[in-house]
């Protein structure tokens, strides 16, 4: 295969009797050096993984008029703040007959945050853990899939989050919390400004 | 004693199988790659288990490192060239056709504009240095980041907006340049973050 023809070049003067045979036979080795070298330098220059991203849409800054507003129920309403050194609080719906409602810490690991979230989501959970199951038996499409979660994901009766970041949070910490809504399959949720009510409540704990 | 005479073998290896398989491999890596962009600080991305990938064009990456120092970049040499052209029309800077060629090979920068001439004008390597990477302003009284991203997306009216932040940056940083975006009608964008597994048996 890689031989290459060079008889002719024995017999220059067109005599071709007596002509010495010349090895075809060409050395690959410089080549083969030649070849890794150059794979060497695309290995370590490539990325194959292309990064990740995580899909948000803010809300925009449009005035909506008072009767508008979408106002969240406040027995669906989780509020979770993130404090400093990773510390996450949460409560549940809000401040009613001057009583304020009951504060919670916690942290981002599986038994913190995210199994109280699933406790509370535990209804829409099961139906999305469900509905996998059955794309991998019945082999649902993708976009079939997406389209019945996030109809799962809309039900009426499944807490809205309301993310509030103090400003000793970190960006991890946002991230941290915005995977929580994906892992616990919470449709609904808001990064909003903290409120000085919020910053009060979390004094009052004294941590 | 009679010495037993081995046949004298060649130690050549036909090589042609190897060289094969080399440039096999070599066109793969070729034809797959992208290459890293150099970047002009170093990034640490928080991880989640988002999956989906960020595309490959029409993209503006906003990076923001610990410190909460501002890059900016866009993609596309010629969007790059009217976006600075713009941006000079902007601040009243003219820009030479040499420092609009120069800045349409950048990928990242992170300079006021008022120094972008003195920054096209250094060697591309020096570039790099720690002492150039200042960061745009964002603050309110001088919001260079905003024009930035507005005429990005006035000259690539298809453009995403990614944004590359470091795990340690405080969030005030990353809520002004949120607010940023939000005074400009751009409600939607991607965090960019790397790879963690899902955790599975949640409930069960």
């Amino acid at each position: 295969m890689a031989e290459v023809d060079t008889e002719s070049k024995g017999g220059k003067k067109g005599k071709k009797k007596g002509a010495k045979k010349v090895s075809t036979r060409i050395d690959f080795t410089p080549m083969v050096d030649l070849g890794f070298l150059l794979i060497t330098f695309f290995m370590l220059t490539t990325t194959m993984i292309k990064p990740q991203t995580m899909e948000i849409a803010m809300p925009s800054r449009e005035k909506v008029a008072e009767d508008e507003q979408t106002k969240v129920k406040a027995s669906r309403a989780i509020t979770i703040i993130l404090g400093k050194s990773n510390k996450v609080f949460y409560y549940e719906g809000t401040r009613e007959n001057d009583i304020d409602p009951k504060v919670e810490v916690t942290d981002f690991s599986a038994k913190g945050l995210r199994q109280f979230l699933i406790q509370k989501n535990y209804d829409v959970m099961v139906k999305v853990e469900d509905l996998r199951k059955e794309k991998l038996d019945k082999q649902i499409p993708d976009e079939e899939f997406e389209k019945r979660k996030s109809e799962l994901m809309a039900d009426k009766k499944a807490p809205i989050v309301i993310i509030k970041a103090t400003d000793e949070a970190s960006y991890k910490n946002l991230i941290d919390v915005l995977d929580e809504m994906a892992i616990c399959n919470i449709g609904r949720y808001a990064i909003v400004d903290i409120t000085d009510y919020d910053r009060e409540l979390i004094l009052n704990l004294n941590i | 004693m009679a010495k037993v005479k081995l046949p004298r073998k060649s130690t050549a290896i036909d090589m042609t199988a190897m060289c094969d398989v080399a440039f096999l491999l070599l066109t793969f890596f070729m034809l797959t790659s992208n290459f890293t962009q150099k970047e002009p600080v170093m990034v640490n991305t928080p991880s989640s288990i988002s999956e989906i990938k960020i595309p490959e064009r029409n993209i503006m990456t906003i990076l923001v490192d610990k410190t909460g120092k501002v890059f900016f970049g866009i993609d596309g040499q010629e969007k790059r060239i009217e976006l600075l052209k713009k941006m000079g029309d902007a601040y009243s800077i003219q820009f030479s056709d040499k420092e609009l060629k120069e800045f349409s090979l950048i990928s990242r920068f992170g300079v006021p504009i008022e120094q972008m001439q003195d920054f096209l004008a250094l060697k591309s390597t020096d570039r790099d240095l720690q002492e150039n990477a200042i960061g745009i302003p964002c603050d309110s009284l001088n919001n260079q980041f905003k024009n930035w991203v507005r005429f990005a997306r006035i000259v690539n009216p298809q453009i995403r907006i990614a944004i590359k932040a470091d795990q340690t940056t405080a969030y005030p940083i990353i809520k002004n340049v949120m607010n940023t975006m939000q005074d400009l009608d751009e409600n939607r964008y991607n965090l960019i973050t790397s790879l963690e597994q899902n955790p599975e048996k949640l409930i069960f």
